[in-house]
């Protein structure tokens, strides 16, 4: 496999909802840990809200990045509105004239939101934070693309740099966000944040594998 | 969970629907609904906002009113308002002289006043802020800048509605408010956890018998787990905590806010604030005027926080007067 047509990326969209959606209950679990709990259900309910609007319409995957980065920031707010609002919005500016998207392109596509995200928060490898998933995703695929590897393969190696990152938050002490004013007891617990950023990136990969 | 809901998830629209009908004498809608402004705003003052997640109530917008602040952004259950949000309430707060906005510290809102003040700006208002880092259990007292926003963000308010209603401009509204939030310190001692009505079950744990000293408004974790004490022994703890960070001293004249967290009775309220009137009375700390009741709460959350204010001689002035909201009505 070398890429997917823009076009026919609605279902890698839908499977991420779908995503998030079974993954409500975890994801507050996670983020009651050390935050407030409300973690998994403001994201099920702006992934829903996109999954409701677009089921139906033909949409792109670029496109449909776009609005579901609008519905997070303008209709979901908390602080996963902007970040996740900011880092779909910026991938899908990043690949709004793509026809086939393929390693390169998503690698460019997904820097493009972490660099996004980087301009509202201040946070960085090690602070406990979806950064810390999101980052060695980005550096995985652009590494295999420089290695000219197969889609396929590289989404699968992505998707275990992410899950490498969202299992380093586990002995970080936070330094942003809600979970920062703990200091050492914040240690011993998964990021919210960078657990569901992997989960999201996950079911990207599969959804892309399986058009 | 025993609640009163339909649909969890649309607990907030509902609840702002009902607010509104009730209180249609000091609120009215707008074009957005998730932003309450106030009747009748004055012509040509300073506009005041806030905003912030609910399960707060009254809290934000039982704040909404005559010289207290002109409009609320409403997020989800403790969850920040969006961006936009946020902006449509600064339009409709602005009277051509810039916008208050005075709101918690909170990693969700500061993100989201920071894209709607840049947004505000392209459209021509001038907006400026005052994040309020009232508890004092939140963060360290040399990381002042990391502690969270609680109840000391009624009296910002009350301060900051007041001054704009007497005329003064942007900075001098800013100003005031900074130095009402400067002035404060608050601390909360929570003795039930609370359930977010779409988790439907509370995310963390209080066991019967035991308190947690330093509890945040959403749960955040406190500094302290110990066993349930007398409310002489909790007003003890919490005055200790408070007095000494601000620091208040001796001939201190203050203003006292005691606020419920959601579910406990205001009558152990008052028997907190007796036995927290003489533990500041020990210290020759004299209360200039308090305030009792359910101000800012924590959903079902059983327990009380203590907020005291050091007040001169303009901030007695602007607390003294009259306000007509949901949460704060004085005469």
């Amino acid at each position: 496999m070398s890429g997917f047509k823009n076009a026919d990326g609605k279902s890698v969209l839908l499977k991420m909802v779908k995503a998030v959606q079974d993954n409500k209950a975890y994801l507050g679990e996670v983020d009651g840990l050390i935050g407030d709990g409300d973690h998994g259900m403001n994201m099920n309910k702006g992934f829903t809200v996109f999954e409701t609007r677009f089921k139906d319409e033909d949409i792109g995957f670029t496109e449909g990045l776009d609005e579901l980065g609008m519905i997070l920031l303008n209709e979901i707010g908390g602080s996963m509105g902007p970040i996740y609002g900011t880092i779909f919005m910026d991938m899908a500016e990043a690949g709004e004239e793509l026809e086939e998207i393929g390693t390169r392109e998503l690698a460019d596509m997904l820097a493009a939101g972490l660099s996004g995200l980087c301009e509202i928060v201040e946070a960085q490898v090690g602070d406990k934070t979806l950064v810390d998933t999101l980052s060695p995703a980005v550096e995985t695929l652009k590494q295999a693309a420089e290695e000219g590897k197969d889609f396929k393969e590289a989404l699968e190696e992505m998707k275990q740099a992410a899950r490498t990152g969202r299992d380093s938050t586990k002995d970080m002490v936070a330094k942003f966000g809600r979970s920062s004013r703990l200091g050492e007891r914040s240690r011993g617990v998964l990021d919210a944040g960078a657990t569901s950023c992997c989960i999201i990136l996950e079911a990207m990969a599969d959804g892309i594998c399986e058009l | 969970m025993q609640r009163i809901l339909n649909n969890p998830d649309d607990i907030v629209d509902e609840m702002l629907k009902g607010f509104l009908k009730v209180h249609a004498d000091i609120v009215e809608s707008t074009e957005n609904p998730r932003v309450v402004k106030a009747k009748d705003i004055p012509g040509g003052k300073v506009g005041v906002v806030t905003g912030g997640g609910s399960g707060h109530k009254p809290a934000f917008v039982g704040y909404v009113g005559k010289n207290m602040c002109d409009a609320a952004a409403v997020g989800e259950i403790c969850s920040s308002p969006t961006a936009a949000a946020f902006l449509d309430a600064f339009k409709a707060a602005d009277q051509g002289k810039g916008v208050a906005c005075l709101y918690g510290n909170y990693s969700g809102d500061n993100m989201n006043v920071k894209m709607a003040v840049k947004m505000a700006k392209k459209a021509g208002i001038t907006v400026k802020t005052v994040v309020a880092n009232d508890d004092a259990a939140s963060a360290p007292k040399d990381q002042r800048e990391k502690r969270r926003g609680v109840a000391g963000e009624v009296l910002m308010w009350k301060i900051g509605g007041a001054k704009a209603a007497k005329g003064g401009d942007l900075d001098e509204v800013i100003a005031a408010a900074q130095k009402a939030i400067d002035n404060t310190r608050s601390v909360g001692i929570g003795l039930t956890p609370c359930t977010l009505p779409a988790v439907g079950h509370p995310n963390f744990e209080i066991p019967d018998g035991m308190m947690e000293v330093g509890i945040g408004h959403h749960g955040e974790p406190g500094i302290e787990v110990c066993a349930l004490e007398s409310a002489a022994q909790m007003a003890k703890r919490m005055v200790d905590i408070v007095v000494p960070d601000y620091p208040f001293k001796e001939g201190d004249e203050v203003v006292v806010l005691v606020s419920g967290l959601g579910a406990t009775p205001v009558m152990e309220l008052y028997v907190l604030y007796d036995e927290i009137d003489r533990a500041l009375t020990a210290k020759g700390i004299k209360t200039y005027k308090a305030y009792v009741g359910d101000y800012f709460t924590s959903l079902e959350m059983m327990g009380a926080t203590l907020t005291v204010m050091k007040v001169d001689d303009e901030l007695k002035e602007l607390v003294d007067m009259p306000a007509v909201s949901m949460g704060l009505k004085q005469l």
